[in-house]
Order: C-alpha cells, then structure tokens, then sequence
C-alpha cells in the first residue's frame, strides 16, 4: 500500500533548486548505511528516472505475463490445473498493480505508464513474447519463467528504495506457489505416456534459452548494472544472478528426465557450477527491439482490453460523478 | 480540548524500511497540528521515525456486516499456496 503525493502540511521549497552537493552527499551515506529512500526523501534525479523505468517495466512485464498463460485457461486439462491457472494469472494482475503504485510514489501517474505501454515506449520482459503452442508450455513457464523471476525479485526484497522493496516482498511471497505448481505439470507430463513426455520435452527447448536471458545481457555488455549496485537497487549482477539460477535448475530438470537443451551444458568441479554454452544474444536483441514471435499481438491485445474497458472506466466515473460523495 | 477540531488518524513508521501502520487516532485543528499531537501521544519512546496523519471522515472503510461475502470466498483457494502442491524430496530448491 503506498500513498502518492503526499502533501506536506508546508509545501518545502524543491530541493534541487539549492545545496545539490550537500544532498547528494547526504543520499550517498543513507545508502552506504542501508537506510531506505522513502518518496518523500530527496533523491538524484537520475535515481528517480532509473527507479521509474525498472519499476515500471517491471509491472508492464506482470500485466503483459498475463497473456500468455491466459491463452490456457479454457483449455486447461482439469479443473484443478484451470482454478489454480486463473489464481496464478490474476495474481499476475495483482503484482503490476502493486508495482504501478510503487512507480507512481516516484511522481509519475497511472495514466503516463500504460500510454508508455501501449504505444511501444515502453520495454517489458522479452520472455512474453513467446507462444504457448502446448499445454506443457505453462508448466515450463511457472517451473522456468517464474524460477528466474523468482530469482531476480528475492534480492529487490532489499533494494534502496522503500516502496519498491517492500512490493517485492509481498510479490515473493505470493510467487512461490507459482514456480511449485509449473513444476507440478512437468512431473506429471514427464511421469505420463510418451506423448506427454515429448510436450515437456519439447517446452524445455522452447523456453530454456529465453528464459536465461531474462536475466538480461551479460555483465560486459549492461549498461545499467555498474550504477544501479552502486544506488543498491541491485544487489547482484544479471551474470551472478543467472549462474544461481542455472545451478539450482539443472538438478531439477535431471529430477524429471528431461534434457535441456545445450551441449555445452556441463558440471565445472574447478568453479562448482554448472557452466553453459554461449548464448545467443542477437535473438534477445531482436525480441526486445520488436521482433519476437508475439511483440505485436501482446500490444494489440493490451490495447484491444484498454479500448474495451474505456466504456466501463467512463461508466465508473459518470456514476462517481452522479452518486458518489467521496468527500464529506 | 474542543470536539469542533476534526478527528485525524494515526499512521507510524516504526524505523526505516517499513510501511506505516495505523497506531490510532487523535483530534487536532488541521494537519500540522494532528503531525505535532501524534508526535507526543505516539512516539514518546521512539517508536517511530515518520508520522502520516489522515482525516478521519476521508477514510472509507468495508461494512462488517459484508466481511462474510468479501472475505469467505477465498478460504477454499488453498491452492493459492504452495504446500498445496506435492513436490517430491529429491527436488531442491522449488
């Protein structure tokens, strides 16, 4: 819960018209003490605006995650798997609107972020814009996809900035029960007939590389890291980050008698990791800059629900308008 | 003490890195005065190191009599955590 613009009882004169150094300096110290940048704080501008684009590109990648496990809904196997995909993906839904409110304490509103969204300014995970063809494909998602995320979020739990540390602690607490029952349909599809096995099989191909690279380019290559360690928005690099997730995901996929795909994958006992094949950064490249497999139809479907939704949005505001006495 | 002066609630953060959390309620003129009074009725012995006070009447609040119908509903929804499903020993780190 977070409150945007909060007033001050005397509006203080803007800080950043007078003893800039002084206030940078003081910032520098409350974040080598671990103290946490509240909205009211004074802040660098260049910590807002690199705060206002993860956080934001983070909820943009929640509402956009929706889609493609949405896509499974009608068809899923039994009730069970439909009633436990729908409280996945309406938590999905829940964690953008945690994070929006997050990225609004930043001062910048609701309405600004989505039009950022829909008309392409603004970036979300690459990793959703890749189809579910099968129904293996929401197991992969949840034991893959939700393991990075996972993965990523648990460090942002401790990140400088308050509002954003503490939505990730209520987002990863609710996340866990995601990546468990991803893992679930790959148990059952990789303990089934042949057919199963060969749809669990083929869903690891599909999403393991992509999934890697939701970490982001490597540590030679990003551009953001050196800066964001320094402010502790990050606290590990998308490399340290990326080799946790491969140790941790290896064994699982050897649990269900499944091989990803990489032939260069192998155990290293002199740096006890497991170490992978290069990756092919020109594919993220690519589906980051537009040209992934579903890029088009993820922003025509988010526009399509904000075009369709406006009647009702309207109907809200005609009827707040009429009735509703917010104030007394 | 007068009753014209407006009802304010109480929010406090406890120390850096939390939210605030309603702690009560107090009256005051306006404002700034609700921020001095929650000062000295709430954090006496440090209990805090940021105060949010709130006008009382711009609070809207759940009507108990609906807590049934709001809040029953998700108490079949186990599946909504994660011991809901059966994950076998062997595997680590899920």
């Amino acid at each position: 819960m977070y409150t945007q613009a909060l007033d001050s009882p005397t509006p203080a004169v803007r800080p950043e018209s007078a003893g800039q150094p002084a206030l940078e300096r003081r910032f520098e110290e409350r974040i080598e003490r671990d103290e946490k940048i509240e909205p009211k704080d004074w802040m660098p501008e260049a910590y807002r605006q690199t705060l206002i684009r993860q956080i934001s590109q983070h909820a943009h990648s929640e509402i956009v995650g929706m889609l493609p496990e949405g896509n499974w809904i009608t068809r899923a196997p039994s009730l069970r798997r439909k009633a436990v995909l729908i409280a996945k993906v309406q938590d999905e839904g829940g964690h953008g609107m945690y994070l929006y409110s997050a990225a609004e304490t930043l001062g910048i509103a609701r309405a600004e972020l989505l039009e950022q969204l829909l008309d392409g300014r603004a970036k979300y995970s690459s990793i959703f814009n890749y189809p579910t063809l099968t129904w293996a494909d929401v197991g992969a998602i949840g034991w893959l996809v939700d393991g990075a995320a996972i993965m990523n979020q648990i460090p942002i739990c401790r990140c400088s900035y308050g509002p954003y540390a503490r939505a990730m602690v209520r987002i990863c607490k609710e996340e866990s029960f995601h990546q468990r029952q991803g893992f679930e349909i790959m148990l059952a599809l990789a303990r089934g007939t042949p057919q199963q096995r060969a749809m669990a099989q083929d869903a690891l191909e599909r999403w393991w590389w992509p999934s890697i690279m939701m970490f982001g380019p490597s540590d030679a290559s990003s551009k953001h890291t050196a800066q964001s360690m320094r402010w502790r928005i990050k606290r590990f690099t998308n490399d340290e980050l990326r080799q946790r997730f491969v140790d941790v995901t290896v064994p699982q996929a050897e649990f269900l008698g499944l091989t990803i795909p990489d032939p260069a994958l192998h155990w290293d006992e002199a740096a006890q990791h497991y170490l992978t094949g290069p990756i092919d950064w020109s594919e993220f490249k690519a589906v980051l800059q537009g040209n992934g497999p579903c890029n088009e139809e993820r922003i025509q479907a988010r526009r399509k629900a904000h075009e369709e939704g406006r009647w009702v949005r309207d109907a809200a505001a005609a009827h707040a308008a009429k009735h509703g006495r917010v104030r007394a | 003490m007068s009753d014209d002066w407006p009802l304010f609630e109480v929010f406090i953060r406890a120390r850096s890195g939390l939210e605030h959390k309603h702690v009560g309620s107090l009256h005051a003129a306006d404002a700034r005065m609700a921020i001095e009074h929650a000062r000295d009725v709430y954090t006496r012995r440090q209990e805090g190191v940021s105060i949010w006070v709130v006008r009382s009447s711009e609070i809207a609040a759940s009507d108990p009599e609906e807590a049934d119908a709001l809040f029953e509903p998700a108490r079949d929804k186990v599946y909504r955590h994660p011991t809901f499903y059966a994950i076998p020993d062997e595997v680590k780190n899920l």
